[in-house]
């Protein structure tokens, strides 16, 4: 019996220790967004809204936090789609080299966001495209298609197989079999690949920095407001990134979860 | 509507397996055929080509006397009820049902009220608003038959549609297929392993094994009448008899037995005419025998039986009978509820030869 209290209190101690390493830089960013005062250092001075205020009357972080929301849906949706079309057609057909093909899919997922970001500047300078938003998009699909490929095709079985065949004897192309039939069947992978990639593009920095000029998404916005110095303002607006990156997560969570347990 | 259905010589071949042999079928508008064989027949292969999921690799398909070779299944006056029923998982059973004609370009309203009429059809019109997972087996079955018919295909092709429900179910299903084939008219293929259901749904089965068809017919005829040793056995209990053909004149031949010679009517060779000097083998079913002066009808006797063992069925009386002339054959055969057998005791066994039916041995 006491064995078992003694080992209770060490794994509850271990818990806490852990989450708290995870969770008190964010809890202490969030606390000081609402520092009644001009630093977001220890002592807490009091509770105030200003900083929030500040940051919604900024017009530069509304513009960059519009230029982020665009960014991360546009591309999102981009590479959910390919990576639906990849899937489909490496699971459905006989491909020659489809194990390869399969690999060289999710390999970006292993090269460091920088060298993508210094890969894709390279190519666009060649190409003689300019820096703007659509390349930050570019970036973003090469970073979060092969996440996308791998969600969707994990959650293409075998047990569709037969549905997407009484489709077709049915009487329904290939483009509607795939519309119809295997993407609402395979609706909560593709919501959560799409969720997932919302998360990522809205917190990413490197590609977003290397790949923009004039227009910035927000982590740069960021970015050059911290090289002024230390500001609460700077803890408010990142208490808004990771308010929606945990709202996307949520909504992420319901969807995967509140649908697997359905069916 | 309904079409005749005509196979040429189809062969399917995946790599060194020859999957489909040489067949060639005909099969009459609004009949109900099953296909009846053990797994690995090739009769899912036969189904496959006909919905044309998979191409002969010879021969070809004709359905309304059309070509289908090349045609793919969205093109092919078929539908097929899948074994797995599935039904899209999605959508509620109205749109599943309304999913074909969907496809064809028909509007909502229409669609609806034509899926409802089908929904009626087997019995399930107050669930049109519900999806297949609030659906038990039987229910999904029917929905699955409803999506097939909805669209008015020619020939539906059914791939084991009653394999995954319950034996119970499955009885009652048979007669709601076959009363609704009857309703509808179209031609149904429907693919089964099990020669009950077989026998209770098909105008003519067609019994195949390893690719090639053994026989084909009216249910009647293929369990009394077989063609092939293989068809006696798989459509019920037989007993093989090995014999040789000792004479023969014009109407009757005489095969020699360990039971004795019997003489049999040539009527009784199914496959082919007997020949003096051939090896035959003769099937007699356990419900064929009788004993000795039982019934009327020209009877041949088979000599005498030891009971060796007897367990009572219900309608009838399951026996083990050794021959006292062969000792070393078992012989099942069903002697009537009324019968008091007994372990142990002797009985003279006897057969109407008009039920005998003789065939070549198999082929080494």
């Amino acid at each position: 019996m006491a064995r078992n209290r003694l080992t209770n209190f060490v794994s509850s101690v271990y818990a806490v220790l852990i989450f708290g390493f995870i969770f008190l830089p964010v809890i202490m960013l969030v606390l000081f967004s609402f520092q009644d005062g001009r630093l977001p250092v220890s002592p807490f001075n009091g509770f105030s809204l200003q900083w929030y205020e500040a940051v919604f009357a900024d017009r530069k972080l509304m513009s960059a936090l519009l230029h982020s929301f665009l960014v991360a849906t546009i591309s999102s949706l981009v590479a959910c789609l390919l990576g639906f079309f990849a899937a489909y057609g490496l699971a459905r057909f006989k491909l020659p080299g489809s194990a390869l093909q399969r690999g060289l899919l999710i390999a970006p997922m292993t090269v460091s966001y920088l060298i993508i970001a210094l890969g894709l500047l390279s190519v666009l300078n060649v190409l003689g495209i300019g820096l703007s938003l659509w390349t930050v998009g570019i970036g973003h699909v090469v970073i979060n298609l092969p996440l996308c490929f791998a969600i969707i095709y994990s959650s293409m079985g075998d047990q569709h197989i037969n549905i997407e065949r009484a489709a077709r004897d049915l009487g329904a192309s290939d483009i509607k079999v795939m519309a119809l039939v295997t993407a609402p069947m395979l609706l909560p992978s593709l919501l959560a690949s799409f969720f997932l990639s919302m998360t990522f593009s809205w917190d990413e920095f490197i590609i977003a920095f290397l790949l923009s000029r004039f227009d910035v998404t927000l982590p740069v916005e960021i970015w050059s407001l911290l090289r002024s110095g230390l500001n609460p303002k700077t803890n408010a607006i990142g208490s808004l990134v990771f308010l929606v990156s945990v709202v996307l997560l949520i909504v992420l969570e319901l969807f995967l979860f509140g649908r697997t347990k359905k069916s | 509507m309904t079409a005749p259905v005509s196979i040429e010589n189809a062969t399917k071949t995946f790599a060194s397996f020859t999957a489909l042999d040489n067949v060639s079928l005909n099969i009459n508008a609004g009949e109900f055929i099953v296909l009846l064989g053990p797994s690995g027949c090739g009769k899912t292969t036969l189904l496959s080509i006909l919905g044309g999921f998979l191409q002969p690799t010879k021969g070809r398909i004709l359905i309304g006397g059309k070509e289908m070779t090349g045609v793919p299944p969205a093109k092919r006056p078929t539908t097929t009820m899948f074994q797995d029923y599935a039904l899209f998982p999605h959508m509620k059973l109205k749109d599943n049902v309304g999913f074909g004609l969907r496809m064809r370009g028909i509007g909502k309203p229409e669609r609806e009220q034509r899926a409802k009429v089908f929904l009626d059809l087997v019995g399930l019109k107050a669930s049109a608003d519900k999806k297949p997972h609030e659906l038990s087996g039987g229910q999904r079955q029917r929905v699955a038959l409803a999506r097939a018919l909805a669209v008015d295909p020619d020939v539906l092709l059914l791939d084991e549609p009653l394999g995954a429900l319950d034996l119970k179910l499955r009885r009652q299903m048979q007669d709601e297929l076959k009363a609704i084939q009857k309703r509808v008219g179209t031609t149904f293929v429907h693919v089964t392993h099990d020669q009950e259901e077989a026998m209770a749904i098909a105008d003519r089965i067609v019994v195949m094994n390893q690719g090639k068809i053994e026989d084909f017919g009216p249910p009647s005829e293929i369990y009394m009448r077989p063609r092939s040793l293989f068809a006696a056995g798989f459509m019920g209990e037989v007993n093989f008899i090995e014999g040789t053909i000792r004479d023969v004149d014009g109407t009757q031949a005489i095969v020699e037995t360990a039971l004795g010679k019997v003489a049999l009517p040539k009527s009784c060779f199914t496959a082919g005419m007997p020949c003096i000097g051939q090896a035959t083998t003769l099937c007699i079913r356990p419900e064929h025998f009788r004993r000795a002066g039982e019934g009327n009808g020209p009877a041949t006797a088979l000599g005498q039986a030891t009971v060796s063992g007897s367990a009572f069925f219900g309608t009838h009386y399951r026996c083990h009978l050794t021959p006292t002339g062969a000792p070393q054959m078992r012989i099942v055969a069903h002697m009537p509820q009324s019968a008091a057998v007994m372990e142990g005791q002797a009985v003279m066994l006897a057969v109407n030869v008009g039920d005998i039916v003789a065939l070549p041995p198999k082929q080494a």
